[in-house]
């Protein structure tokens, strides 16, 4: 309790102090010393927290509608490890990222705002009493908003930040509302809610509602592809590896309130999870913008995490408590997995802007003999995201392969195999589809030639920038190679989720052997590549080694621009799924028989945008103007309107 | 049990560029030619081994790496997938999504490498190879699906050990239209042509030269094999019940699983390129159909 | 004792037609200038026999700001301004006389099933606060100059008062303390502004501030 309070401290004071430091070099300096010094603090207390079940603080502050109420559980603890190690070691980058800036804009309360994020997020997966959650909530969001429009002066940046603005608005006036049910007699304490049983169906759809939109769930994640690309790298990172966490961690949460998981709730997280991943990856798939294409992955893998959730709440609902064990392990592991090898990604793409200052993918190529740190990680971490072994994105998969898997023949009567089938084709369709994503992404970034001239002078970042990359791509590697330990480490989480059921340890341990297994064929697998690596080093010894162009066909003077660019690499599948894309196509030429300008633009709107959000936000406006003549510019008026109301409600009551 | 699982590790790594050359001799039987000999790709080895090698000056360490890749995941594949009654040596539960993404990190791997090149030709394979594969991979999936559904179990070595007569078929065709397009094969790719328009798998290595391209030739014979063993494993009768007498029918199975992809490449032609989604889309439906009637 | 109050009642309720039917400024502010003095008397009054230095203090401070120092700032402005009528009203001075009457109405039935305990001096009391606030709405709502519309908004104050000194009849203060303090610094605001505004426009004209509203 001492370690969270030191680094809640620490956190706010640095707040305080950079705020005083404006534009000189030294915000570059403190800021992230303040990030990484109150990180190692709340890591360490969140890992005491997992290993022997945490703190409860209460302090008798009567404001209005309650305590002062702090609890830090294992489930608690795990996000805040996720939280943290990925603020931490984003600040490490910023640090050097932003030195561009210095001397242009105010850089104290960018990292005033990047520790006061950091603290409400804490302050959100601690909060113990519902006015208090939103408060932090609410300080989350509005901090980030305004960590999103650091570059103001650009309208497009504007633009996405109220956009951001608007939809986790939408989401908090639901949450206002769930947590006024959950509420009764006028205390918002945690530890006193009870909920009726008519009202644990509205309270869940409120949830999912309310939280979808800040995880990402289908129709409500319009903002995450607008707000990420247009906020600061280190920060993209952050709100994509740890803060669209919280909302999964609320939809945890006040499922534990609700009582004993139902079926409904892990078939509605199973589908939702299964329409977000797949619609998700295939957005991924057809950006041409590197940032955008990895938000839209975000979303594919918060629809993993949801999936996995799902199939755990439905094994436990239909009293298979492995099957649960098993969904809930996979899903809760996958939000780690993805929290690091997303912030790599995000990272690197940062790295790839600050060298070449265009995001469009089309523009890039040959980086990785330029920036081989960032290409190596960022390799590593596509890799991770598409699950292959021996990285950590392949355990959180398995575990919910295996769960389906085991679930098939448990169910097979009765209506659940469907749910199992659901999820184990969903994930292939992801699997494949990611693959085609990142192979697009880390392919056509880093190898081949250069497209552009940025990128035949793309220079590597600076070292505080490679250094968090470095450590994150081994904890990919660690994680994958050695996660039976993980699991272990991790069960106390896993126990609060379920706490109504208590698992035991022997639930797990049907895991716990292919596991084991999945760790010794990651090492056979390192030991054959070494060894064909010797035999390879061996028969090329004294052959000879030339170095010539690429092959082609004969063609006098191939040039970078022959090369596949990102757009028709992808376009076998994004024309196989154009309707749901919303793609189209601009093409310009000039006529007659021998044209000499030719251009060509593709591009994808997001559907969810155009045909769902415009017309009812349009409508909306419509209806609004129809009631424009009520307001003249008259003072007068205005008083009128107060006083009539004044006198018919007095008399109306009396 | 020990020694039949040496045996059959053995086995595999040391015939498995047997296929190839089986292959071959069917076609050209059905050619009426003679046909390359049987053992053409040990022969093919020893030319390439011999070799230097050449490489672009685009390219970087991952085309240097991902033959090796290819070899190693092949490797650890024979290892997971049983062939008989014998449970293999990494065998666990679970072991088939292992195997698939696998399969999936050699996949990446060369696609890396076709990029790496920086050429056309190889963009194009490997826009084509990622295409193919999102299709071919839940038709796998379900197919084992199928098949844990049936057994309860969750691991290959004792899946394939209670089928019954009237899904066998179904399965067996949906696995093996998966074999063809893993392996590029006839109706979705043909191994023997060089025209940049329809070549996948062949475009994708095109680059490639010397002792590298004799590791990624025994990196396909070693897909193949395992792709083979699992269309076997579901076309052998039930009744083997001795270790030794399974392993020899599986081995017997295999040959005819060769020998009829074989035969298909002999009698059909290379599917239009926008048909493949449509074959691919079928046999997943072929899964499904054997799922359904499994689960009823 | 009574028929001194029913005195007071019935000058505050003629003070309050005077405000209504007035076009010209500087005798509205005094009218209202005298509604401030007798409420000060009724408040003293009232508590003539249990007074403390408490409330002396707050009805000298009442005296001070109600009838010297508020009145004295908007003089001021009325003066510099050369603003001695209003000549364009939006109700009409006959009009307002009328809906004068129709208020006070409103304000004896409101407060008719409102039971208040206590003698027939706080009962009385509580009509009349009802009308002194409405009318100092209504003046607000019909006028168009600023200056009016501050007035009209000090008037509503003083009603306030009166309200809280028939409600509140055990701690009368606390009300009149916070309202007293909500009255001084919007004067004083709405003083500047007006200065400012007339300053910058050349006349105090509410009607124009329209063309700021959206469409």
């Amino acid at each position: 309790m001492v370690l969270f309070a030191g680094a809640m401290i620490v956190f706010f004071v640095g707040a305080v102090l950079l705020l005083f430091i404006g534009r000189a070099k030294g915000a570059n300096i403190a800021g992230p010393l303040f990030a990484v010094v109150g990180s190692v603090l709340a890591m360490a207390a969140s890992i005491d927290a997992i290993r022997t079940g945490g703190f409860e603080l209460v302090l008798p502050w009567h404001f209005q509608m309650g305590l002062l109420h702090l609890k830090m559980d294992p489930l608690s603890g795990y996000f805040g490890l996720v939280i943290c190690l990925v603020s931490g070691l984003a600040a490490i980058y910023g640090g050097q990222y932003m030195a561009a800036y210095t001397k242009k804009k105010q850089l104290g309360v960018s990292w005033s705002l990047y520790l006061i994020l950091t603290a409400s997020m804490m302050l959100v997966i601690t909060a113990w009493n519902g006015v208090l959650f939103l408060i932090a909530w609410e300080i989350m969001s509005v901090s980030s908003f305004f960590l999103v429009i650091f570059e103001s002066e650009k309208p497009r940046v504007l633009k996405a930040g109220w956009i951001y603005l608007v939809a986790t608005h939408l989401g908090t006036a639901l949450l206002l509302v769930m947590f006024m049910i959950l509420g009764k007699n006028n205390s918002y304490d945690f530890n006193l809610v009870q909920v009726s049983a008519t009202a644990v169906t509205p309270i869940f759809i409120l949830a999912i509602i309310g939280f979808g939109t800040k995880a990402g769930f289908l129709p409500f994640h319009v903002w995450l592809p607008e707000a990420h690309p247009e906020a600061p790298s280190h920060v993209s990172a952050v709100m994509s590896a740890a803060m669209i966490k919280t909302g999964i961690y609320g939809i945890i949460r006040i499922c534990i309130f609700l009582g004993p998981p139902r079926a409904s709730w892990g078939w509605t997280l199973i589908i939702a999870g299964a329409l977000t991943g797949i619609f998700g990856v295939l957005s991924a798939l057809a950006q041409h913008n590197l940032k955008r294409l990895l938000a839209y992955s975000s979303v594919e893998n918060i629809g993993i995490i949801s999936i996995g959730l799902g199939l755990g709440f439905l094994g436990l609902s239909t009293g298979h408590p492995i099957i649960g064990a098993l969904g809930i392990s996979g899903g809760i592991l996958h939000v780690m997995n993805h929290a690091v090898f997303k912030s790599i990604l995000f990272l690197g793409a940062g790295s790839v802007l600050h060298s070449i200052h265009t995001p469009a993918i089309e523009k890039m190529g040959g980086l990785m003999k330029r920036m081989p740190i960032t290409g190596t990680t960022f390799l590593i971490a596509s890799a991770a995201i598409c699950a292959l072994p021996p990285f950590n994105g392949f355990i959180s998969e398995f575990l919910i392969y295996f769960g389906a898997f085991s679930f098939l023949y448990a169910s097979k009567g009765t209506f659940s195999v469907l749910a199992s089938i659901i999820v184990i084709v969903s994930l292939a369709l992801i699997g494949g589809l990611a693959l085609a994503c990142f192979s697009k992404a880390a392919g056509i970034v880093f190898l081949g030639e250069p497209r552009s001239f940025e990128a035949k002078n793309a220079h590597e970042s600076g070292i505080f920038m490679r250094i968090p990359m470095i450590i994150l791509a081994g904890c990919c590697l660690l994680i994958g190679v050695f996660s039976p330990y993980v699991i272990n480490f991790l069960h106390p989480v896993f126990e609060t989720i379920t706490g109504h059921q208590p698992i035991g340890f022997t639930a797990l341990e049907s895991a716990a052997i292919p596991l084991v297994m999945i760790s010794k064929t990651a090492l056979i697998i390192v030991m054959v590549l070494f060894l064909l690596a010797a035999l390879r080093w061996y028969l090329l010894k004294d052959k000879t080694i030339q170095e010539t162009g690429t092959w082609d066909c004969g063609y006098a003077a191939p040039t970078s621009r022959m090369q596949y660019t990102a757009s028709s690499f992808a376009a076998p599948i994004t024309g196989m799924f154009g309707a749901v894309l919303g793609s189209g196509k601009e093409l310009k030429m000039d006529t007659g028989l021998f044209p000499i300008f030719l251009s060509i633009k593709t591009h994808s709107k997001d559907i969810f945008l155009y045909l769902l959000y415009r017309p009812l936000f349009y409508g909306i406006e419509w209806a609004a103007l129809r009631l424009h003549f009520l307001q003249r510019g008259y003072n007068q008026l205005y008083i009128f309107y107060i006083v009539i109301t004044l006198i018919s409600l007095l008399l109306w009551v009396l | 049990m020990k020694y039949i699982i040496t045996t059959h590790l053995l086995f595999t790594l040391i015939l498995c560029p047997v296929i190839p050359g089986i292959i071959q001799k069917v076609k050209a039987f059905f050619a009426g030619r003679k046909g390359k000999p049987v053992l053409q790709m040990y022969y093919d080895w020893g030319k390439l081994l011999r070799k230097g090698a050449v490489y672009s000056r685009t390219t970087t360490w991952i085309f240097k790496a991902s033959p090796l890749i290819s070899v190693a995941t092949g490797i650890i594949g024979v290892m997971l997938v049983p062939l008989g009654k014998t449970p293999n040596l990494l065998s666990f539960p679970g072991d088939m999504i292992l195997l698939v993404y696998l399969f999936g990190f050699a996949r990446f791997a060369t696609v890396l490498a076709a990029l790496d090149t920086g050429s056309a030709f190889e963009g194009m394979g490997a826009s084509r190879e990622v295409q193919f594969s999102m299709l071919a991979e839940p038709a796998m999936l379900l197919g084992l699906c199928a098949l844990s559904a049936l057994s309860g179990e969750t691991s290959m070595s004792t899946m394939f050990t209670s089928l019954q007569a009237g899904t066998r078929p179904v399965l067996a065709a949906a696995i093996f239209i998966v074999l063809l397009a893993e392996n590029s094969r006839i109706p979705f790719d043909d191994p023997n042509t060089h025209l940049e328009l329809t070549m996948i798998h062949e475009v994708m290595i095109l680059d490639h030269s010397g002792p590298d391209l004799a590791f990624i030739e025994y990196g396909a014979a070693l897909k193949f094999w395992i792709y083979a063993s699992l269309t076997a494993s579901l076309i052998v009768p039930p009744g083997f019940s001795g270790e030794w007498k399974s392993l020899g029918a599986g081995l017997i199975a295999l040959i005819l699983v060769v020998a009829a992809v074989g035969i298909v490449e002999s009698v059909m032609a290379r599917l239009k390129l926008t048909r493949v989604p449509q074959l691919l889309v079928g046999a997943t439906i072929l899964s499904l159909i054997s799922l359904i009637l499994i689960i009823r | 004792m009574n028929s001194i109050f029913n005195f007071l009642m019935i000058l505050l309720i003629l003070l309050n037609f005077r405000l209504l039917s007035s076009s010209r400024l500087i005798p509205c502010i005094h009218t209202f200038v005298m509604q401030a003095v007798i409420l000060t008397l009724v408040a003293w009054l009232t508590h003539r026999h249990n007074l403390n230095i408490h409330l002396i203090i707050l009805m000298s401070v009442n005296v001070i700001l109600k009838a010297i120092a508020l009145p004295w700032m908007l003089s001021r402005v009325a003066h510099k301004r050369a603003i001695s009528r209003e000549l364009d009203p939006i109700v009409g001075y006959t009009a307002s006389l009328i809906i004068g009457a129709l208020l006070l109405g409103i304000s004896v039935l409101i407060s008719q099933p409102l039971y208040l305990s206590h003698t027939a001096v706080e009962n009385f009391f509580l009509p009349i606060s009802l009308f002194t606030i409405f009318s100092g709405l209504f003046i607000t709502i019909a006028r168009k100059k600023a200056i009016t519309q501050v007035l009209g908004y000090m008037v509503m104050e003083n009603g306030i008062y009166t309200f809280g000194m028939a409600m509140a009849i055990h701690e009368p203060f606390i009300v009149e303390l916070s309202v007293l303090l909500d009255i001084f610094v919007a004067v004083l605001i709405m003083g500047v502004a007006i200065f400012h505004i007339s300053r910058e426009f050349d006349h105090m004209d509410t009607d124009r501030l329209s063309v700021l509203r959206d469409l």
